[in-house]
């Protein structure tokens, strides 16, 4: 099995290249930063990825966590690692500084947060949780709760979970039925929630659970819930420890992947009830919920493309070292490693191709998310949110269907051994295919990206999108080189396909349609963008080497890693298209001939 | 008390060395340079010693090009409190360093002088021992363990052998070794603070110090590559090859 390594160089291309740093950098709320820090700041997260997380994932992955009456044991190395961590000040790079964040860009915590989940999946899910709950509770939670709660949180002292799902309740969390009887000033939550990442552990003093209940007159349906602060250990008010609330991890699962973050089934209340504050105001819970959910999306969007980075470092170094057979066209000499044979070749350029595609979306996603916040202009500010919003689903659901392949391919390219676990190929496929499911599955974020995206508000923001598509075919013009035509003709396809899906879908009808349309909608978007985000990359190194920068080598790959993309992914646009226009053929057979 | 530390940026221990075409040096351009990590530990027994309240300041030299202020920004966000670049572009050979570094050293008056004991990329490991000589003053090389007491410092040193301990006074200059400590990780809120630091740089020519090369290099070569192995019969055709081929025993 091969190190981890960070890919630096590759990383620092696309947030100062591709999504523009330094521009952000610039905006006031970002103004105590400059290039060379944020430079500093991924070094040494690639450090800590490569030296502590890296070297603890397989071992994580055989050991597992393991849940006893006692509560939940970490695999070996996790505390040492999580204090390392925690420690570092990593919990909370792009938090608040009010309350102990460091307030860096979302782009930098985008770059930091590919390394965690690349070097170790399972203990990166740990921080990305507590980060969703401190969102949630900076947002919309009162003054003294976010005093009492957050410093803590930054800190990584506590850390924070989502507790959603119920056995009833999955995507549809509608059907959600924990209870919250109003006490005084808390009320008391009783209920059983499932698939709880991170539930119980050993790593912190108190866990922080943000848990979705109902009230006793709540409506019915998903205007009837609201969300709690519910501790495992309470808390005085001077911050110190009180006596442990009424919550316990009932068991956790055993699972295909991602071994080593336990995943809980935990009960609230089973002795009259667990002591919880409320998040803002009754009955609003599941919209303080999307208001993060953006942020959880895209951050299972960065895990896709990682796990199918750490898969394509480890096919290359398989690749490099295993000696089989003769490449087509060489007779003499003796056998060669099968970097060589043009099929492995093709295997790893398809793999490669669609990492930097990937990677560069996010990263340009989460510039977005930066330039919608701070921009100083409120009409930017406007524009950068539709943009970000837009690009989430994509980021979300395409990047994580991809990292499942791509892993895949990661295991084709090491035979028969990949099938072997030993190999440590299969762990990374394992690892890859909850990102699809968790955080809303493909289908829900497809939903969401016809329906709330697009739909909703009627279209602009793709319009939009489709304008600055448009805007780098104008930027790459008549340039002659042969390849950057290759490269703006994949780019008019790409933008070709999805005018025809847009109209299609404008022209239905029947609303199951679009709805039986959405995945391939969702893909042909990704497929689209990382065309896009691509030819940006193209121009951005281009540019490089027509000013004779130094880096010739790096740069020329970027350009033919790009045209690799153009001439063998993005057709796959007009596939998802073909497959769109006749979406009606999912509706044909009746329930009982499926 | 103040420490001062020296740190040099080279080729990362990561990357695999590569002689340039024309065999003058190694090919520097366009890969990851890092500082050099026993230098790495003289930072850290810096700052630990620091952090016991033995020592009010650590500050940190560089020599060579402007890209040098990365490595001492590494330093400052893992602690340190000031840095000060020696800028030249020039080769700066082992003596030459330890002239500049007396001439920092004079201005600064340190208690103490912490160096790594070479560094990984010419591994020459002359330049504690020379800075000692030329600042006239007591010297440890190879330390192990470091303990600072009043106006006297205890070094072990790893030797050949064994371990020596040596009680020296202060002013002294001390050589780490890889078993001293481990470094630390640099805290994302002190790798902002370390852009906010002190860090002087100073031309060269400042110093007022000699800085000729006396050393000329002839050709840089990759180092040989292992011949294949042979499978023997017996242990005598072993013996005999030892004894007769390799000329070993």
């Amino acid at each position: 099995m091969s190190d981890y390594k960070a890919p630096i160089r590759d990383i620092e291309f696309v947030i100062n290249e591709v999504a523009n740093l330094q521009e952000i950098l610039e905006l006031p709320k970002f103004k105590d930063f400059d290039v060379e820090t944020v430079s500093a700041v991924v070094r040494e997260g690639a450090k800590l990825s490569e030296e502590v997380l890296g070297p603890l994932n397989k071992s994580g992955d055989v050991e597992g966590a393991t849940w006893s009456e006692q509560g939940v044991q970490t695999a070996g190395g996790w505390q040492e690692a999580y204090q390392q961590f925690a420690e570092g000040g990593w919990c909370s790079v792009a938090f608040d500084p009010e309350f102990g964040g460091q307030g860096l860009p979302q782009l930098v915590s985008t770059a930091v947060q590919e390394m965690w989940a690349a070097s170790n999946m399972s203990f990166s899910l740990c921080p990305l949780l507590t980060q969703g709950a401190i969102e949630a509770v900076d947002n919309h939670a009162s003054d003294s709760l976010k005093e009492l709660f957050l410093p803590k949180m930054a800190a990584g002292e506590w850390t924070g979970t989502m507790n959603l799902t119920e056995p009833q309740a999955g995507s549809d969390l509608s059907a959600i039925r924990a209870k919250a009887e109003p006490v005084g000033d808390h009320y008391l939550i009783t209920g059983q929630k499932i698939f709880i990442t991170y539930g119980e552990h050993d790593l912190t003093d108190n866990i922080i659970h943000l848990v979705l209940a109902r009230t006793p007159d709540a409506p019915p349906g998903v205007k009837g819930i609201s969300l709690f602060v519910v501790p495992k250990i309470n808390v005085n008010e001077d911050g110190s420890l009180a006596e442990k609330n009424d919550v316990r991890c009932a068991s956790i699962e055993h699972k295909l992947g991602i071994h080593a973050s336990p995943t809980c089934v935990m009960s609230f209340g089973e002795n009259g009830g667990a002591k919880g504050y409320l998040v803002g105001e009754e009955n609003k819970g599941l919209m303080y919920m999307f208001t993060m959910m953006n942020q959880a999306r895209h951050a299972v969007g960065i895990q896709g493309y990682a796990i199918a980075e750490r898969a394509y470092q480890q096919a290359v170094a398989y690749a490099r070292e295993r000696i089989q057979g003769k490449p087509i066209g060489v007779k003499a000499g003796e056998s060669l490693a099968i970097i060589n044979h043009p099929d492995i070749r093709r295997i790893l350029m398809t793999m490669r191709s669609q990492v930097e595609a990937m990677r560069a979306l996010a990263c340009v996603s989460a510039a977005a998310f930066d330039r919608g916040e701070a921009h100083e202009d409120p009409e930017k500010r406007a524009y950068y949110q539709r943009r970000g919003e837009l690009l989430t689903p994509i980021v979300k659901g395409w990047s994580t269907e991809l990292g499942v392949d791509i892993a895949s391919l990661g295991i084709q390219v090491h035979g028969g051994m990949g099938f072997i676990e030993e190999t440590g190929a299969a762990q990374h496929y394992r690892d890859a295919r909850i990102a699809p499911i968790y955080e809303g599955t493909t289908g829900i974020q497809a939903g969401d990206l016809i329906g709330r995206k697009f739909i909703r508000d009627g279209g602009q923001g793709l319009r939009e999108l489709l304008g600055d598509m448009k805007a780098v075919l104008e930027q790459i013009g008549g340039k002659d080189h042969s390849e950057m035509k290759d490269i703006k003709a994949a780019l008019e396809h790409a933008i070709q396909s999805v005018e025809a899906a847009v109209g299609f879908l404008l022209k239905v009808d029947d609303p199951r349609v679009p709805a039986a349309a959405s995945v391939d909608f969702l893909m042909l978007m990704g497929y689209a963008c990382g065309t896009w985000v691509l030819a940006q990359s193209a121009l951005a190194a281009q540019a490089k080497l027509a000013a004779g920068e130094v880096e010739e080598v790096f740069y020329r790959t970027k350009i033919t890693t790009v045209l690799f993309y153009c001439h063998h992914i993005q057709p796959k646009t007009v596939s998802h298209l073909q497959a769109l226009k006749h979406s009606q053929d999912s509706l044909i057979l009746s329930e009982s001939q499926l | 008390m103040k420490i001062l530390v020296a740190v040099k940026r080279v080729l990362d221990y990561n990357v695999k060395a590569r002689v340039k075409a024309d065999k003058s040096g190694v090919d520097l351009s366009n890969v990851k340079m890092s500082m050099n990590p026993f230098d790495e530990i003289a930072v850290e027994e810096a700052l630990r010693i620091k952090e016991a309240g033995k020592a009010d300041e650590v500050v940190v030299v560089s020599i060579g090009v402007s890209q040098c202020q990365e490595t001492i920004r590494t330093a400052l966000a893992m602690g340190a409190d000031r840095g000060i670049l020696v800028e030249t572009d020039q080769e700066i050979e082992p003596l030459a360093v330890a002239k500049i570094l007396k001439a920092v050293a004079e201005k600064e008056s340190p208690q103490l002088a912490i160096l790594g004991k070479q560094a990984i990329d010419d591994d020459s490991n002359v330049t504690g021992q020379m800075l000692a000589a030329l600042m006239d003053c007591a010297q440890a090389t190879f330390a192990s363990k470091v303990e600072v007491g009043d106006g006297k410092v205890d070094v072990t040193r790893e030797i050949d052998g064994g371990l020596q301990t040596l009680s020296l006074s202060l002013p002294a200059v001390i050589t780490t070794d890889l078993r001293l400590n481990e470094p630390r990780y640099a805290k994302l809120p002190n790798i902002m603070k370390a852009k906010k630091k002190p860090l002087d740089v100073i031309p060269v020519a400042d110093l007022g110090v000699d800085i000729a090369p006396r050393l000329k290099t002839l050709k840089v070569e990759e180092p040989p590559e292992r011949s294949a192995g042979v499978m023997v019969e017996s242990v005598a055709e072993l013996v005999d090859k030892l004894k007769n081929e390799a000329k070993v025993i």
